[in-house]
């Protein structure tokens, strides 16, 4: 057999030999980084703020190694996470759902840019509107807020 | 010689500016819930001749106890964990106490505190522990008790009021004995 078609024939021997042990991990046991994509997005109800796909105790693991179990039973991602707020309570989820004082989570942030920029405007606005009108008319401004409102009573009345 | 007519009041002034009481509604609201949780986050745990709340614990094996139902008995609530060392110290001692104290009516009921039902089981196993065990679903039983960790330990007396607390584990069987003893004494 010319070294070629030796080299062709014993890929296609590892190819076979590699293909069912490949399909037979796709099938059987779910990858790390399947388990770790839902970990990721629940956090260990015991050591606060660490999510539980990098948490090193082992509780964690424990939880880790329930997620492998539940996904080689087939289940879906929802069902493992709805499973965990069951058993440990919403504070499990890196996402709380929006309801109850929940809402505040999700309201107050934009709320509070759009307040701070409402403000900002205004301001800046305000801040315009002196320079603009000390531009137009030469005249002093008075300082004193009631001579300024008594100045503008008698333009009123002129 | 005319008389001048009197200011105007300024239409701005007089009119309330609304934006302003709504931002202002809002951040005095935020600060009472903010404040509100802060309250609650530092209450710490139930007092000593407080009465505890009530709860229901269904077991591994399907049966339910609500403590509500156990009025007349002293209650030894036990919350631990299969991932927690200390747990380990006291869990053979508990038993023990359970043994010694069952035929005069004290209840025990082991609260498994986050964890998973296989270990929990293994961990029942390896102790033999004979005690109800049940776990704490949604963790509604620790947050009612505002419980800060694992091993924490009630007696209550037959009213429900709460006895003695201990936290950490217990350092031995004869500290257990005499919590139970002070609770049975407590109770008519």
């Amino acid at each position: 057999m010319k070294p070629r078609l030796l080299r062709l024939f014993l890929l296609l021997v590892g190819l076979l030999l590699w293909m069912p042990v490949s399909a037979g991990a796709q099938e059987g046991e779910p990858t790390d980084d399947e388990v770790n994509a839902i970990a990721h997005q629940l956090y260990c109800p015991v050591c606060e703020n660490i999510p539980l796909d990098v948490c090193p105790t082992q509780a964690c693991v424990q939880w880790r190694g329930t997620i492998r179990q539940m996904l080689r039973e087939g289940r879906t991602e929802e069902e493992i996470k709805d499973y965990f707020v069951q058993q440990y309570g919403e504070r499990v989820l890196a996402t709380p759902p929006a309801r109850g004082f929940n809402w505040l989570a999700y309201v107050i942030p934009p709320a509070a840019f759009l307040g701070g920029a409402i403000v900002l405007a205004q301001t800046m606005r305000r801040w315009r509107r002196p320079a603009r009108e000390e531009a137009a008319s030469p005249a002093p401004q008075a300082e004193d807020p009631f001579i300024e409102r008594l100045e503008q009573e008698l333009r009123k009345r002129a | 010689m005319t008389q001048a007519p009197p200011l105007s009041p300024d239409p701005a002034s007089r009119r309330p500016r609304w934006g302003v009481i709504v931002v202002w509604v809002c951040v005095l609201g935020l600060l009472a819930i903010l404040g509100f949780a802060l309250i609650r986050s530092q209450q710490g745990p139930i007092n000593v001749g407080g009465r505890i709340p009530d709860f229901s614990l269904t077991t591994f094996d399907g049966q339910t106890y609500n403590t509500a139902d156990l009025r007349g008995q002293v209650i030894l609530i036990n919350f631990w964990a299969s991932w927690c060392v200390p747990c380990e110290e006291e869990a053979a001692e508990l038993e023990q106490a359970h043994q010694q104290f069952q035929d005069r009516g004290v209840v025990f009921l082991g609260v498994n505190y986050v964890d998973t039902e296989p270990e929990a089981l293994a961990y029942l196993d390896r102790f033999g522990i004979s005690y109800a065990n049940g776990p704490d679903l949604g963790t509604a039983i620790s947050q009612a008790f505002r419980m800060r960790g694992v091993p924490e330990t009630y007696v209550v007396d037959g009213q429900g009021i709460l006895v003695s607390r201990k936290i950490g584990p217990y350092a031995s069987l004869q500290e257990i004995e005499a919590a139970l003893e002070a609770a049975l004494v407590a109770s008519p």
